[in-house]
């Protein structure tokens, strides 16, 4: 009987020593693997910011009115007016050909 | 362990018999007991003091252990504590009101030396040379062969001069990471944005600070690492801007002016939608103040905040709400305007004669110094005083620029009855345009004080200076120097424009005015019937030179510039206008 329970503590403590030690290394690669996480997580952050101030850059007003100009024949565009406003009763919904175009597709 | 009796029996008969009290000896052998008894027991007590000494040892070691281990090592951020995401070291960025980014960081190199790692100073001089024109090659090699141990080639380069450094191959040639302040937008805002440097300074970082406008005015916050990556939002609006300061440079070129400011604020809010000044400069690469001559001619100079001006009959109005407040006259008043009138030694006129007498509206429509003077009379000097200081005409504008609370109005050293009738239409108290755009406000959006911002949200109104009655009024005058007024030009089809002109003659620094240089300004407000906006527009030194005679009032010059852009940024503000609409075409364009 007591051969036994000496056998199964020292069983025990010998599982509690693999799964400690198993513990152990899964932490660190974990902890690894955090800071990869965390220095892609910056990296990209940092990428992420270089693209919005480009995208800001490519966006700013100065070049997007260059480019309406360069444009503004090819687009068929015209320049904003007073009497470009409508109040929403104005508009006739559902638009005709808008309709037109939805019962297609339901029907297809 | 046997057991020693006390009383043992031979040894009791042996002293009974020999006549001695047999007590003794049972003493004598209690005595023996208790003595071995002690002893085993001190022996216990040893052991066990031995025992928690050890234990209070080792738990004394490892405490003084782990605390010299700690003091010794190098400080570790924890690792598995939740996300630091909350703390960014970056200066926060700065957006437009809907946005869109005005500055941000860029991560960027900066390039030094150290002479004595160097292999082959001489070349490294020449490459170094060809890659940035504005290096001197025998500069470089002097300090590269010198004593320094250490020395700063360029705070910032480009990843391509980077490269083309690294292609030199030198091992003394080395670089730090430097965070860098990107305006996308380059001189748009310039004078809002200010611009930024770097402050403490090492190989490995250095600090990124404002050296002027709102980056400056804002650098506390705008540092903090506890707002994470919450950018700072702005009142102004980065389309709006554009096409304010896009007009406002052609008005300048076409007026031959040589600058303009503009101010574009929310009547309610004190929000700041655009401020412009012209001429302006690129924050990305700031320009150095102006060693000689006026700081007032520099870019870097901001006349929409910084610039005091005398600003003419716009201020006319401010007398005229005053007086019909307080009941002193009524919109239909008269008043004689018999020109020149004459005061003492001085003598007041008006720019054309308007005959002997005008109603009170008239004298706003007409623009009669003479009649707002005698306005000015009728409610006096410390009245007159108590009134603009309420409209904040007294004191700097708090607005979040480093360079407001620099910019105090300049007033008359004595206020005496000439100066209370010149202030009165404009002349000798010197304001920035961002004043005038707070005064019109305050009055004309019912009454309330107005305090202009930068920021997003902008500012609570104030207490109530003028009664709504009297702002309406006012509104309505100011709607007539539009529509039959000094200020014809500036009517926009369906907008409603209301505002008032004010053309001032220069100052000379050696004193009196100039005869051919004036500042021309329109303060308007749009639409008159619900006010929404404030536009402030103002041109300095402008001619208007289309006609026969060289023309310089400013309904000939700020008003078409100013009719200009509420043409251009009124839809942009989501301002419908109120118009019939014209033709079933305009219907059908909609449509499509």
């Amino acid at each position: 009987m007591r051969s036994l329970f000496f056998l199964v503590t020292a069983m025990a403590v010998m599982a509690l020593a693999v799964w400690a030690y198993r513990q152990n290394y899964e932490t660190q690669a974990k902890l690894r693997e955090v800071d990869a996480l965390r220095s892609e997580n910056a990296d990209l952050r940092e990428r992420a910011g270089v693209l919005r101030a480009e995208w800001a850059y490519l966006n700013r007003p100065e070049r997007l009115v260059d480019l309406t100009n360069l444009n503004f024949d090819r687009l068929g565009l015209i320049e904003l007016g007073p009497d470009h406003f409508r109040r929403i009763d104005q508009i006739p919904y559902p638009l005709e050909n808008v309709r037109e175009v939805m019962d297609r597709e339901v029907s297809e | 362990m046997t057991r020693t009796p006390l009383r043992p029996l031979a040894r009791i008969l042996a002293a009974r018999r020999a006549g001695e009290n047999p007590d003794s000896i049972e003493q004598e052998n209690l005595e023996a007991r208790h003595e071995a008894d002690r002893d085993s027991q001190r022996e216990r007590a040893e052991g066990r003091l031995l025992v928690l000494g050890i234990a209070f040892l080792s738990a004394f070691v490892m405490v003084g252990l782990k605390m010299s281990v700690m003091a010794g090592s190098d400080p570790v951020e924890p690792k598995s504590a939740a996300s630091g995401a909350q703390i960014v070291a970056a200066r926060a960025d700065i957006t437009d009101r809907n946005g869109r980014i005005l500055a941000t960081n860029l991560t960027t190199h900066s390039l030094y030396a150290q002479p004595h790692q160097m292999i082959d100073p001489d070349r490294a001089a020449r490459e170094l040379a060809k890659i940035f024109p504005d290096l001197d090659d025998d500069k470089l090699f002097e300090q590269f062969t010198g004593k320094r141990k250490f020395l700063w080639i360029k705070r910032r380069i480009s990843p391509e001069q980077q490269q083309a450094v690294f292609d030199i191959g030198e091992p003394g040639l080395l670089f730090g990471p430097r965070e860098m302040r990107l305006y996308p937008n380059g001189s748009l805002g310039s004078h809002v944005l200010g611009g930024a440097g770097f402050g403490r300074e090492a190989v490995s970082a250095a600090e990124v600070v404002g050296v002027a406008g709102i980056e400056k005015a804002m650098d506390e916050e705008l540092r903090d690492p506890g707002r994470g990556d919450v950018p700072l939002t702005l009142s102004l609006d980065l389309t709006i801007q554009a096409a304010v300061e896009e007009v406002l440079s052609g008005g300048m070129r076409l007026m031959n002016a040589k600058g303009a400011a503009a101010v574009l604020m929310d009547v309610q809010t004190g929000e700041i939608l655009s401020l412009a000044s012209l001429p302006d400069f690129d924050p990305n690469d700031r320009p150095r103040p102006l060693l000689e001559g006026d700081q007032a001619d520099s870019p870097l100079f901001n006349r929409a905040v910084q610039g005091l001006y005398e600003l003419g009959s716009t201020f006319k109005i401010f007398t005229t709400a005053q007086g019909v407040d307080e009941r002193l006259v009524s919109g239909s008043t008269w008043i004689e305007t018999t020109s020149p009138m004459t005061w003492g030694k001085h003598k007041i006129r008006d720019f054309r004669d308007h005959g002997p007498a005008l109603t009170v509206e008239d004298v706003i429509v007409e623009s009669s110094n003479v009649g707002t003077a005698r306005i000015a009379m009728m409610i006096g000097a410390e009245r007159q005083q108590d009134f603009l200081a309420k409209l904040g005409l007294f004191k700097p504008v708090p607005v979040e620029l480093i360079e407001a609370p620099g910019a105090k109005p300049l007033l008359p050293k004595r206020w005496s009855e000439i100066n209370t009738m010149t202030v009165s239409y404009g002349h000798g108290l010197s304001a920035s345009p961002l004043h005038l755009a707070q005064a019109y406000a305050t009055l004309l959006n019912g009454g309330r004080v107005v305090t202009p911002s930068l920021l997003k949200g902008g500012n609570p109104l104030g207490e109530q200076v003028i009664s709504p009655n009297t702002s309406k009024q006012m509104r309505g005058f100011l709607r007539q120097v539009v529509t039959r007024g000094t200020a014809s030009m500036g009517e926009v089809e369906g907008y409603h424009v209301a505002g008032k002109t004010g053309t001032a003659d220069k100052p000379k620094p050696q004193g009196g005015y100039y005869d051919d240089k004036v500042i021309a300004t329109f303060a308007s407000v749009f639409p008159a019937n619900d006010p929404k906006y404030v536009l402030i527009v103002t041109l300095d030194e402008p001619v208007e030179t289309s006609g026969p005679k060289p023309r310089r009032t400013a309904g000939w010059t700020a008003v078409p510039v100013a009719a200009q852009i509420i043409r251009r940024t009124a839809p942009l503000l989501g301002l419908a206008p109120d118009i019939e609409h014209r033709s079933a075409q305009g219907v059908a364009l909609a449509q499509n």
